[in-house]
């Protein structure tokens, strides 16, 4: 991955391949922890085209943003995990 | 009245995109709002750094020949009556925006079917095109132990796709029984063209066990989804994976239409012989009309873009919709659900996902409309797009009214159009 961009995942820096969405970044990367449930449970793509929300992610402070749609950038800072 | 019609198309796959070409060519103006980052909606999504399929290049390269305006990766959130007109409230990246139009035409396309069992909401339980859809953007399911388990004729086309993306594809299992996928396969011998490719999926994962009558009993992992067990009705057999493709078709997105208060019959939008649906002005093509696949959705786009325009009907493109429409009801035939699917969930497996509410909580004798208001289902963020399809299935609930926004949005972009709308009438009453 010599022409890979870096994106920030909870204070971590990833190499990511460019042109490829938010979740396969993390997929790609074994990071399954989009968001956690209610209960708590933690959850992970499924529809993979922005209909079920379980992807969803702070992305440069915006909450809520499905990771399935949104294209990674260079510095891009992305948050996981939060209970939504 | 020598205005210029302002028309506005919701949805960028092949039914949005031949609506907007047709209205377009007629004389039209035409804004095209899309989620996507480039037209071409599920079926023609191109993988990261390639082309779209040849079939959709020849449209493409049709629709961006007119002057249509396309507003890429873009949730539309509410659609408001203003006078006579129509305004679109949209969203991009947290930024709103307005568009007016004269005439709507909604090609939303559908969403996979997801059913609960014990085990779907582990991390790796993904739909069917859902994980056609995560591989074309991105995601490396090279090496990975796969199982489909779901039905309809998504299962095989994904199936070859993820294999020859390096997937390990252990088996694919449908549904529906041996009769009816056979009844179907036989019928293709009218389409040479479909009968080709299907013979030629088979030969990609050629060693891939594909059962029918056979579906998904649960799934059980930790962080992830580690085993499936499928079964027949009569014995079971558990796989080891490290992905689980589950879903059961495809529903209409018709939550524009139902926020328009069109009439939707059968979980589908009610149109006319001009695609329009009961409320004037408003289209409907594609998906949302009764699933129907791709040529179907291009027809009824072409017309229904047209009779936005106001272009009169070709009875060339009524001919091959009515054709189409045919091959979509032997298909909703063949792939029709069997009951135990719908007595998979456990008392303590979840239905709505956004809410956690499990299928213990819900007394059956409810209303959908009792259940939100004693559990928070489908009160969630996919606002009840997957728990409300489920539960259509499972105890017969018809889908609940719409509210605005239709997707989260952000408050500054509700206020915008709600601001606009307490402005004087500047066109005077009517």
């Amino acid at each position: 991955m010599s022409d890979a961009i870096e994106i920030v995942v909870n204070a971590k820096v990833l190499r990511v391949e460019p042109g490829v969405t938010v979740a396969s970044a993390l997929l790609n990367n074994d990071h399954h922890v989009f968001r956690r449930s209610t209960t708590g449970e933690v959850r992970a793509p499924v529809c993979g085209m922005g209909i079920c929300y379980e992807c969803r992610v702070t992305i440069n402070d915006v909450a809520h943003q499905r990771a399935c749609m949104v294209t990674v950038e260079h510095g891009m800072r992305v948050d996981t995990g939060s209970a939504a | 009245m020598s205005k210029t019609r302002q028309v506005v198309v919701i949805g960028g796959g092949p039914a949005g995109i031949a609506a907007a070409s047709a209205a377009a060519e007629s004389g039209a103006r035409v804004t095209m709002i899309d989620e996507g980052p480039a037209p071409g909606g599920q079926i023609w999504r191109p993988a990261v750094h390639s082309h779209p399929p040849l079939a959709a290049q020849r449209w493409i390269v049709r629709l961006n020949a007119t002057q249509a305006d396309v507003l890429r990766s873009t949730s539309v959130v509410d659609i408001e009556r203003r006078n006579d007109r129509f305004v679109v409230v949209a969203e991009s990246s947290g930024n709103g925006r307005e568009v007016v139009a004269d005439a709507i035409v909604l090609a939303t396309g559908a969403r996979e079917r997801f059913l609960p069992f014990p085990g779907w909401t582990l991390p790796n339980v993904v739909g069917v095109g859902g994980a056609q859809a995560l591989a074309k953007n991105g995601v490396s399911f090279r090496g990975k132990r796969i199982v489909i388990a779901g039905s309809g004729p998504l299962l095989l086309p994904v199936a070859a796709y993820l294999a020859r993306g390096g997937a390990k594809v252990l088996a694919v299992a449908e549904q529906a029984p041996l009769a009816n996928v056979a009844r179907f396969a036989a019928s293709l011998w009218r389409r040479p063209r479909t009968l080709a490719q299907a013979i030629g999926l088979r030969s990609a994962f050629a060693r891939t066990r594909f059962s029918t009558g056979t579906w998904v009993a649960g799934a059980r992992g930790d962080s992830t989804v580690k085993e499936v067990t499928l079964t027949d009705g009569r014995s079971t057999r558990t796989l080891a994976c490290d992905v689980l493709c589950a879903a059961f078709g495809l529903v209409p997105n018709t939550e524009l239409a139902r926020l328009l208060a069109c009439d939707v019959v059968g979980g589908a939008v009610r149109t006319d012989d001009a695609q329009m649906t009961t409320i004037a002005a408003v289209y409907c093509c594609g998906e949302p009309t009764g699933i129907g696949g791709v040529d179907l959705a291009l027809v009824e786009g072409e017309i229904a873009g047209f009779a936005a325009a106001g272009v009169g009907p070709s009875e060339h493109l009524a001919a091959r919709r009515a054709v189409h429409r045919r091959e979509a009801a032997s298909l909703e035939r063949a792939f029709a659900l069997r009951p135990e699917l719908l007595s998979l969930a456990g008392a303590e497996t979840i239905v709505c996902r956004c809410e956690d509410v499990r299928w213990g909580a819900i007394d059956q004798r409810w209303s959908a409309r009792q259940a939100k208001l004693y559990t928070r289902l489908g009160m969630g963020a996919c606002q009840g797009r997957v728990c409300g399809a489920a539960l259509e299935c499972l105890l017969g609930w018809p889908a609940d009214s719409v509210r605005v926004p239709t997707q989260p949005a952000r408050s500054r972009t509700l206020i915008g159009v709600s601001l606009a709308n307490h402005q004087p009438n500047e066109q005077g009453a009517s």
